[in-house]
């Protein structure tokens, strides 16, 4: 087909208008001008928020029922009844696998047969943000590596990224496998990763995480970057480890150790 | 051309077929969906607070966008509380605000989005109220 000067300049003159047209069309919704969203004022705040786990004050199985069961059941955490489907956003191991590279075989016996309480570490350098493709995981101002559940794609590479197993994958769906769904907090759906919080939906309300409340003083939460909070203080007088400090992901869950009050300074039967 | 009677029909055929629905419903009229706004929660409040996060003319047309930039305040930006055009807030859920009131999702949600044919996926995560059963 052949085309003159004026053939195209007109063909020309209706493309542009066409353009300009489709952009008209394209304009944002309506938004509402006046409309604003906040921070809630009673919204507890902190610059990296980290937790202190007392492996002394765990006594009895119980003790870490307790805290387990209030952290799931508060966030909708399926139970499966197999370990391969497992879903878990805290839980016990023991200190060979917590720990791996501090243990011994000569270590004293209560460390090595104890459970030790495990979740998220909220990292300061998290390399599940990291190589997360969709920006689903992410780190909050607060400190807090949070999920997107929305954006997760489930391609697990954040899993993979985790070096302590903090993350858990939704294999099956999970809605049928929740006991008593708690109505004010979502589930998840099949296909999707999901790990502990630090419960933002209840340091925006003003609330310890679950696990604190429940803890009866066993774990402490606070601010890692103020002096004055009170993590910060038992940090200053007691001796505390993190798993797998060396990697340089910067956990901030540290633990305080039940060691023989002997090697303390104390009797060796106490 | 070769089979040129069998093509046509062929066509013809496949015409009917594919207009099917089109002229099956010419001049039916389905029924407009009616939605219900007679929850027990909303009818507990006094009048002059039975009002939507914003009027009803912006949840009609834009109800989606206000949940998306919802869902990214509340997730992403850490921001839970809505301040609305006319200075009232309202906490940022879904399950606890908007469902609270709206706790009749057959007869809210899905009398609409059935008639657009639209499938939302907040419920595969997001838990519905509870309802009776028909």
């Amino acid at each position: 087909m052949s085309m003159n000067r004026r053939q195209f300049l007109k063909i020309a003159g209706l493309s542009s208008l066409g353009i300009g047209a489709g952009w008209i069309l394209s304009k944002p919704g309506d938004f509402l001008e006046a409309a604003q969203y906040l921070q809630a004022g009673q919204t507890l705040q902190a610059k990296q928020w980290a937790m202190v786990i007392d492996t002394r004050k765990f006594k009895t199985e119980e003790d870490y029922k307790k805290v387990i069961d209030a952290c799931h059941r508060a966030h909708n955490v399926p139970d499966f009844g197999n370990p391969k489907d497992e879903v878990k956003w805290i839980w016990t191991d023991k200190f060979k696998h917590a720990f791996p590279g501090q243990e011994s075989n000569y270590m004293f016996e209560s460390l090595q047969s104890v459970p030790f309480l495990l979740l998220c570490n909220h990292c300061e350098n998290p390399p599940c943000v990291r190589v997360c493709p969709t920006k689903a995981t992410f780190k909050r101002k607060d400190g807090i590596t949070m999920q997107d559940l929305h954006r997760c794609i489930g391609c697990r590479y954040c899993m993979a990224g985790c070096p302590y197993g903090a993350r858990s994958f939704n294999y099956r769906d999970p809605r049928p496998f929740i006991k008593e769904p708690n109505p004010e907090y979502p589930t998840r759906m099949i296909g999707v990763v999901e790990k502990c919080t630090f419960c933002d939906e209840r340091l925006a309300k003003g609330l310890m995480p679950a696990c604190v409340d429940a803890s009866n003083g066993a774990l402490i939460f606070g601010d890692i970057k103020d002096p004055d909070s009170d993590v910060r203080k038992i940090l200053q007088t007691n001796y505390t480890i993190r798993r797998k400090a060396e990697l340089g992901t910067q956990p901030s869950v540290y633990y305080i150790l039940d060691i023989p009050t002997s090697i303390s300074g104390g009797d060796i039967n106490g | 051309m070769y089979n040129g009677g069998k093509i046509i029909v062929g066509i013809i055929v496949f015409v009917l077929l594919a207009t099917f629905p089109f002229y099956s419903n010419i001049g039916k009229v389905s029924a407009k969906p009616e939605i219900k706004l007679d929850t027990p929660f909303i009818q507990q409040l006094p009048e002059s607070e039975r009002k939507c996060v914003e009027s009803k003319e912006y949840m009609k047309a834009e109800h989606m966008a206000l949940l998306n930039e919802w869902r990214d305040s509340a997730i992403r930006n850490s921001k839970r509380e809505y301040i609305n055009s006319e200075g009232k807030m309202f906490s940022i859920s879904l399950q606890n605000t908007c469902m609270k009131c709206h706790s009749n999702k057959k007869e809210f949600c899905d009398k609409c989005h059935n008639y657009a044919a639209v499938k939302p996926y907040c419920w595969t995560c997001h838990i519905e109220p509870k309802e009776k059963e028909l």
